[in-house]
């Protein structure tokens, strides 16, 4: 493993019960860098999350974080391993029995021996750095989709992690909170000398902050570079992906038996 | 006809084999809580949270139920008493059918229904907005952080709520028998007391309403923990919590009782 990569997979194959989700997966994320995982609905960029912070085994191939084969990991060398890590949900997944500060306090208060009045400048530090300091009184069901995803973001990044991983973060959001948290997320990745894999399929906002994308399609990576280099790409998929066209390599209707037969159209002709 | 035979005897296979899949897959699921429970006890203030949960918030459905149960086999039982001359035996027919039965029995399917199906939820639901999720991405454990207390919780709280039951239902008999209908005063306390055992009947009161605890909140949680992470998922679990919670207490009730009985060769 090069020493310039934070996370390197190999060969990776992943399959929930019969059904292939991952069929060879292999990338590098580089220190420092902000890289996406880009791909259609259901092409298995979660599962990929899920499988660098080692909820998942895979079923064959494998993810290296930080030197470490992850899936062979003990369960304590596994909560070694993530606190190094920190993860914005689709929703943010913001614990609603407790309030803002308690939510960005969690993981200090859980990993850390701190007394509270160091916990609660460190809070307030990062929840200023989401903007939302004067929000930490309040509850989560008093917070908008998009103040959820920043102090979700405040709590992912309580503990300095080394790497940060965003799962679709700019999911229904409106389009001020999408730039907040687009902005946030390379922001903080540079403050923190982080390293941020952003699973997404919003290209408007993300070639703005991103420094690498992989296009990953059927389980696969189908096409990789920077963004201008996607975006100016020739290959069809690549084309069809950047610039939205409903038909194409990846077809708009999910695969069936023929249409006429469906409709009973030709036993009325015969 | 033989195909339908056929398919009828592989439904039957498949549901059993789910089945002890089940059982099984629940009692590792109840070590594990017992494996990392060591949280709950070093902050036990998780498990007192869990204890307000569960315990405290039945407190009122308990109460008022115990109170009414108590009024209604007082009128019962004073009927039938009568016949035979034997009104002062009031207060032993409600304290023993209270403490040796109706009590951990009736507070622990209420139990079940109000603390059980609301813990299901709770889990259901954390798991299903991925909370439990980020938890573990967090380094933290949501077996020992969230689970383990609230079965602690349970267990702790259901032999307080089913002698809060019995207590209310044998001051209920007392309304009933001695303030409404008139019997001796004396007679109901004195001969209560002179009945019940502390050894036979209180213990083994305790005893129920703790197997009963332990039966619940591990159904509860189990059911919360493995429900599928949508609204459907979260109250088909909700629902099962609920019945199964039910059937268990019954059987493990007449288990109890058959080991339980003096006198029974």
């Amino acid at each position: 493993m090069s020493e310039d990569n934070l996370v390197e997979i190999a060969e990776l194959h992943f399959a929930y019960g019969a059904r292939p989700i991952l069929k060879g997966i292999n990338l590098r994320i580089p220190r420092g860098k902000v890289v996406a995982i880009m791909g259609g609905s259901g092409s298995g960029k979660t599962t990929l999350l899920k499988l660098i912070a080692g909820q998942l085994k895979p079923l064959r191939g494998g993810v290296k974080v930080d030197g470490e084969i992850v899936h062979e990991l003990d369960h304590n060398g596994l909560y070694r391993v993530r606190r190094k890590m920190g993860m914005l949900f689709q929703f943010g997944a913001l614990f609603t029995d407790i309030s803002v500060f308690d939510n960005v306090a969690f993981p200090l208060r859980e990993q850390t021996d701190l007394p509270e009045s160091i916990i609660r400048d460190l809070v307030l530090m990062k929840l200023h750095a989401v903007g939302l300091r004067g929000a930490h009184e309040l509850m989560p069901n008093e917070l908008s989709g998009g103040m959820a995803r920043r102090v979700a973001l405040a709590r992912a990044i309580a503990l300095d992690p080394s790497l940060i991983m965003y799962d679709e973060p700019f999911t229904g959001l409106d389009p001020i909170s999408l730039g907040v948290i687009g902005n946030l997320i390379r922001r903080l990745n540079d403050a923190l000398g982080a390293t941020s894999v952003v699973v997404t399929h919003d290209i408007q906002e993300s070639v703005k902050i991103i420094d690498y994308i992989y296009l990953t399609a059927k389980g696969q990576i189908v096409a990789q570079g920077s963004p201008q280099e996607l975006l100016d790409s020739s290959d069809p998929l690549v084309h069809q992906f950047f610039h939205g066209e409903p038909d194409g390599p990846s077809p708009f209707h999910y695969p069936g038996k023929n249409y006429a037969d469906d409709l009973g159209l030709k036993a009325a002709h015969g | 006809m033989v195909d339908g035979l056929l398919d009828w005897f592989r439904l039957i296979g498949a549901k059993t084999i789910n089945a002890v899949w089940r059982i099984g897959s629940g009692t590792r699921f109840l070590f594990l809580i017992l494996f990392h429970s060591g949280l709950s006890f070093r902050r036990f203030g998780l498990t007192i949270r869990k204890i307000f949960f569960s315990g405290v918030l039945s407190t009122i459905i308990i109460v008022v139920s115990g109170l009414f149960v108590g009024m209604v086999l007082a009128l019962q039982g004073y009927e039938t008493l009568q016949v035979y001359g034997s009104e002062e035996k009031l207060g032993v027919l409600v304290a023993l059918s209270l403490l040796r039965e109706l009590g951990p029995v009736v507070s622990g399917l209420l139990f079940a229904s109000r603390a059980g199906s609301a813990i299901t939820a709770e889990i259901g639901l954390m798991k299903a907005t991925e909370q439990l999720s980020a938890m573990d991405i967090m380094a933290v454990n949501p077996i020992g952080r969230v689970v383990a207390p609230h079965f602690w919780g349970g267990v702790i709280s259901m032999p307080i709520l089913a002698t809060i039951f019995s207590a209310m239902g044998i001051f209920g008999a007392y309304l009933i028998g001695v303030v409404l209908i008139g019997v001796d005063v004396g007679a109901f306390w004195s001969q209560m007391q002179a009945a019940v055992d502390f050894r036979y009947d209180i213990v083994n009161s305790l005893i129920k309403s703790f197997v009963f605890g332990v039966a619940v909140t591990a159904i509860a949680t189990y059911e919360g923990f493995d429900a599928a992470p949508t609204a459907e998922g979260v109250s088909g679990a909700t629902a099962r919590t609920v019945v199964t919670s039910s059937l268990v207490i019954l059987a493990l009730d007449l288990m109890l009782t058959a080991f339980m009985m003096r006198g029974w060769n």
